[in-house]
């Protein structure tokens, strides 16, 4: 439990730093930034208290926002995609979730793909209808969600496979 | 009274979730309007000092572009003050400053956070309340105008970029004196645009945007950027010009605040004649 506990700060607190310092200043193509910082909200203990990590999720996106002066967007997306994880997590592994048997370094790297990427664009959709705020640039928001939804993905893919040691 | 606590307990992750997905649309909804205090910026200690770290590391690579603006600064300022000698013809030509006192007065500051990628861009500076920084000062770099200041705390602030969709400030042609509304549509971070410039100005491509001066903001006569494209608005009155900055918003290292020492008087003023009508 300690464990869990300093493993989970750790990866928050190297996140955050990464997000802010190297990952908001990249501007590929003058507008797509990866927000690879949504990767402490997917990889968190599947078996935790499910308000704490509400509370949690929304905290996390609150620092971002702090850092990014953008208002309460990052929250609300990192909330939602908080909030709908259990059915993602149905959809894409079946009844080994039921029985609390997953464990993410184990799962297949199409099972990954699938869960990381579904994710990713539901959390940039919100975030990014939240940031423009005006349903006539909807194409804008759709391009920006998919342009930046594959690279956020890549990035979490490559961190998630390089930092999860296989556990049998 | 019972069914009510249990439906409150079996739902209590929906109405958590609820409650915070609420306070952060009010959080962003704060952020669209420029002028609601907000809670959450990164004008505090904590954010303020990680990007102060950060950028002082940037600074090292960043010297030699710094060294050519301020070169570059200077032969203007030289000129123009070569110019000023040959008007006056005193050989003192400081006499004539110490003779005017000015109505503003020019802060340096050193920027930690720029931002142009997203609709509504705010840039954190180091330079606070401690260094007399108050909100709604505006903010220049030696090339064009950059902002105003948002919010301070003692030691930092946050500017509202021009590249920010809540920016709106007055701007003239340098030829003559009619003026426009300058605005950013949120997409290039090289382009702005004027709109409502009256349809007898002598609009032509490639000529020079300036501030107005009818802000208490901006002094008159910073440059903006030079006209790309126009065209005639829906109502055939007003032209909407497209502007191509002279600031590089992309890359700021240090930046002018601008101190209108005759502000308040000037609101006093205006807040009067208001009140008499």
């Amino acid at each position: 439990m300690k464990n869990s506990i300093l493993v989970n700060s750790v990866r928050f607190i190297s996140l955050i730093l990464a997000q802010v310092l190297i990952f908001n200043n990249i501007d590929f193509m003058g507008y797509i930034n990866p927000y690879p910082y949504i990767l402490f909200v997917l990889v968190f203990p599947f078996n935790a208290n499910r308000s704490l990590y509400l509370v949690i999720a929304f905290l996390t996106g609150l620092t971002i926002d702090m850092f990014g002066n953008s208002g309460g967007i990052h929250a609300a997306a990192s909330l939602v995609i908080a909030y709908i994880r259990p059915i993602v997590l149905r959809l894409t592994f079946g009844v080994s979730y039921e029985y609390n048997a997953i464990k993410l370094p184990n799962v297949t790297f199409y099972e990954r793909l699938i869960y990381i990427s579904s994710l990713v664009l539901i959390h940039h959709l919100v975030l990014f209808s939240l940031e423009v705020f005006n349903i006539t640039n909807i194409i804008y928001i759709l391009k920006k969600t998919l342009f930046t939804g594959i690279f956020t993905s890549i990035l979490c893919l490559m961190f998630n496979i390089l930092f999860s040691s296989r556990q049998e | 009274m019972q069914q009510i606590i249990n439906f409150l307990i079996r739902n209590k992750n929906f109405l958590l979730f609820a409650f915070l997905f609420c306070l952060s649309l009010v959080f962003t909804i704060q952020s669209h309007s420029y002028h609601k205090s907000k809670f959450i910026n990164s004008a505090n200690f904590l954010s303020g000092g990680i990007y102060e770290s950060a950028s002082s590391i940037q600074d090292y690579f960043h010297l030699k572009t710094y060294n050519k603006q301020l070169l570059e600064e200077n032969a203007r300022l030289r000129e123009k003050e070569a110019r000023l000698y040959t008007i006056t013809g005193s050989s003192d030509s400081l006499s004539i400053y110490d003779a005017i006192e000015s109505q503003f007065r020019y802060i340096p500051a050193k920027v930690l956070k720029n931002s142009y990628s997203k609709t509504d861009n705010i840039i954190t500076l180091k330079a606070g309340r401690r260094d007399s920084i108050l909100p709604e000062m505006g903010v220049i770099t030696s090339q064009g105008i950059v902002g105003f200041i948002e919010k301070t705390s003692t030691k930092y602030s946050t500017v509202l970029s021009i590249l920010n969709t809540n920016f709106k400030t007055n701007a003239k042609l340098r030829a003559s004196e009619h003026y426009g509304t300058l605005e950013w549509n949120g997409q290039d971070p090289n382009i702005m645009t004027v709109i409502d410039m009256q349809e007898q100005a002598p609009v032509k491509i490639g000529d020079t945007i300036e501030t107005s001066g009818q802000s208490a903001i901006f002094p008159k006569g910073i440059p903006i950027g030079t006209i790309e494209e126009f065209e005639l608005d829906n109502s055939k009155n007003f032209y909407t010009l497209s502007v191509r900055l002279f600031n590089d918003m992309t890359s700021l290292g240090h930046v002018y605040i601008i101190e209108n020492t005759d502000k308040n008087e000037i609101t006093t003023l205006q807040e009067n004649s208001i009140d008499e009508e």
